[in-house]
């Protein structure tokens, strides 16, 4: 059985205006199933909102984008816009990180999704207001809060109304980009609550963008770990803590304070390569602590090492009982 | 120096933003508001200790921060510097003691002027305060505070630009304009919350290395995880107040406030199978112009009985931890 959304070898180039050019997406593939949660987690400028941007079709003219989206094995990427404008919102769905800006400051909460739903052609006039309150009450605001302004709600409010207009159109894919990064931890957890929720009640599946590891070691089933514009491990988020296959994933945890653990947190030292200059061999080895002699020429492919992992890491080439 | 041990010490700190209430609210003579965003915070920083002020935001932590530099004027309570009383000083009086307490922001893309050299932030402080003696000798105290944040050889750094350098690495020269002048307290303002989670533990690292050195640290944060770690003592606060505070460990280990035990059951952990329950309040936070009577927690707090919305707690001894207290009638 095919997923229900599938990236298939996406690149994404954006062009500098000097003729340089930078290639920020190098080949992701990704899958998806139906009520899976899925995070994609990174550093800042890995890649991963490029990567969910391309995915919706909604990169700057200057990028370029190669490779295929499967939604239920449809290419949507294959037309450009007119392939894709159908399925934004209908079935897939984005909530950014700063709710402040992606909702409308002149325009009452429900207005506001009172037009996606007339705009998405999912329904209008006293269905889409049933509708409204019916989303409204699912992210957890009161009904009669609907006819207040953006601005007279919290940010913790503000989220769960961006988070109400994008279920608007009943999606099977929720993108959530930072959903909880501007939130204070009780607030963030309150939003977690509502995510985990929805994919429960509602079957919704989620891709989850951060930067923050526990938030998807608690909310999700599996994660893809981005460096340098690509993938470099992804598989179950139980096995990435406990048995990591790439040295990036294990340093990242080991960067992560915990609440309870003893140790101390370790940075990773050196700073992740510029994606105008990418340097040879694999993007991790100048920083990695179990660089041996392929690293610096040869270019780790993503492979797949057992039945629900991969990695791209020499390391795991090396037959198993054999140290170096 | 006085003999007093205290490094820092704040007692019943108060600090007040008048509301504006606009000239209709003003013909009206409406009453004027305050917002009351410090109200009644004491706690102290001894020399090579680092103290974690942790909250949501809201909760007058930064407010607190700032009140203690004198950048912010409180309405009552006082602040007592290595024994000295700063809190009615002059700016004049201040002037000697700025150099003893310095601050570092959270944002090291804002905090540094994007025209001048390493080399040029890191001596403006001595220029300012007229300190570090000859060119030479100054010369030799910058290489000195770039050694010591760790941003060697100097000689790589000293010429660059803020443009030049990555996150961590710009938030280090923050530091290193921050300790160039020799300071026995360093106040940092969620010193990590903008860097990428790679380059966080150096930077905590280095501050808990000066500490080491014997400097105090009064650290603001709103990440429990990052205090458990790095922090001697925890500091919790709630709207305007401290309402727990003690060892690291034992606030972590064995928290004595409902809202301490709420905030640290939403910590996501690293750890898949450590899924806490999480307990979690509703709503947010009452704003500070509107403080609840009694137990200012009580509207929102699990555990609360009848007495709460009459009696307002006072930080009294519970826990195990040494010198561990909490503001609740139900803890100890």
């Amino acid at each position: 059985m095919s997923a229900l959304l599938e990236l298939d070898d996406l690149h994404v180039w954006f062009d500098l205006g000097d003729g340089g050019e930078l290639h920020a997406v190098q080949g992701v593939s990704l899958a998806l199933d139906a009520g899976q949660r899925l995070g994609l987690v990174g550093e800042s400028g890995c890649g991963k909102t490029t990567t969910v941007l391309g995915l919706l079709g909604l990169l700057p003219p200057s990028a370029s984008v190669s490779g295929r989206v499967l939604l239920n094995g449809e290419n949507i990427l294959a037309g450009g816009e007119e392939t894709i404008r159908p399925h934004r919102w209908n079935d897939l769905a984005i909530v950014f990180q700063g709710a402040m800006n992606a909702l409308n400051p002149v325009q009452t909460v429900s207005a506001q999704i009172v037009e996606a739903l007339e705009l998405h052609h999912s329904s209008s006039g006293r269905a889409a207001r049933a509708r409204v309150a019916e989303l409204l009450e699912a992210v957890g605001i009161p009904r009669d809060r609907g006819d207040s302004f953006p601005h007279e709600f919290s940010g913790g409010m503000r989220q769960r109304a961006a988070i109400a207009m994008a279920l608007a159109c009943n999606p099977s894919v929720l993108v959530a980009d930072e959903p909880t990064t501007a939130l204070d931890v009780m607030v963030q957890a309150q939003i977690l609550e509502l995510l985990d929720a929805l994919c429960r009640d509602f079957g919704l599946a989620l891709l989850l963008v951060t930067h923050d590891l526990p938030v998807v070691a608690q909310l999700c089933d599996r994660a893809a770990v981005m460096y340098a514009g690509e993938i470099v491990e992804q598989g179950p988020v139980d096995a990435l803590y406990h048995d990591p296959r790439h040295p990036y994933t294990r340093l990242l945890f080991a960067a992560t304070p915990d609440l309870q653990g003893n140790g101390v947190p370790i940075s990773i030292p050196g700073a992740p390569p510029r994606l105008d200059r990418p340097p040879q061999g694999c993007p991790f080895h100048p920083r990695c602590d179990r660089v041996f002699s392929p690293c610096p020429t040869k270019h780790p492919p993503l492979r797949r090492l057992d039945g629900e992992r991969e990695a791209a890491c020499h390391l795991n080439d090396v037959p198993a009982g054999v140290t170096r | 120096m006085s003999a007093n041990g205290r490094l820092l010490e704040v007692d019943d700190l108060v600090v007040h933003y008048p509301v504006v209430r606009g000239l209709l609210g003003a013909m009206a003579r409406r009453p004027q508001q305050v917002v009351r965003a410090v109200d009644g915070v004491s706690f102290a920083v001894e020399r090579g200790e680092l103290l974690a002020l942790v909250g949501e935001s809201g909760c007058g932590k930064t407010t607190t921060a700032q009140t203690v530099l004198r950048l912010l004027e409180p309405v009552g309570g006082r602040i007592a510097f290595q024994g000295q009383e700063i809190t009615t000083l002059s700016h004049r009086q201040l002037r000697p003691l700025r150099r003893r307490m310095q601050i570092v922001y959270q944002d090291p893309y804002e905090s540094l002027d994007p025209r001048l050299t390493v080399r040029a932030t890191v001596e403006e402080p001595l220029l300012i305060h007229r300190a570090g003696g000859s060119k030479a000798e100054r010369a030799e105290l910058v290489r000195d505070a770039l050694e010591r944040v760790e941003l060697t050889p100097p000689e790589l750094f000293l010429h660059r630009y803020p443009h030049e350098l990555s996150g961590g690495q710009r938030q280090r020269i923050a530091i290193a304009a921050s300790i160039v002048l020799g300071p026995d307290l360093l106040v940092a303002d969620e010193p990590v919350s903008m860097l990428d989670v790679s380059v966080r533990a150096g930077v905590l690292g280095l501050l808990d290395r000066l500490r080491e050195g014997g400097l105090g640290v009064l650290m603001i944060t709103h990440d429990l995880s990052t205090a458990a770690r790095f922090a001697d003592r925890i500091a919790v606060m709630y709207l305007g107040r401290i309402v727990e505070e003690g060892p690291a460990a034992a606030v972590v280990g064995d928290p004595q406030h409902p809202y301490t035990k709420a905030l640290l059951s939403v910590v996501p952990r690293r750890d898949p199978r450590e899924r806490s329950r999480p307990q979690i309040l509703r709503g947010e936070a009452p704003d500070a112009v509107r403080i609840p009577s009694g137990c200012r927690f009580h509207p929102r707090c699990p555990a609360a009985i009848a007495d709460c919305r009459e009696i307002d707690p006072a930080l009294e001894p519970a826990g195990s931890g040494a010198g561990q207290r909490a503001a609740c009638i139900l803890a100890g």
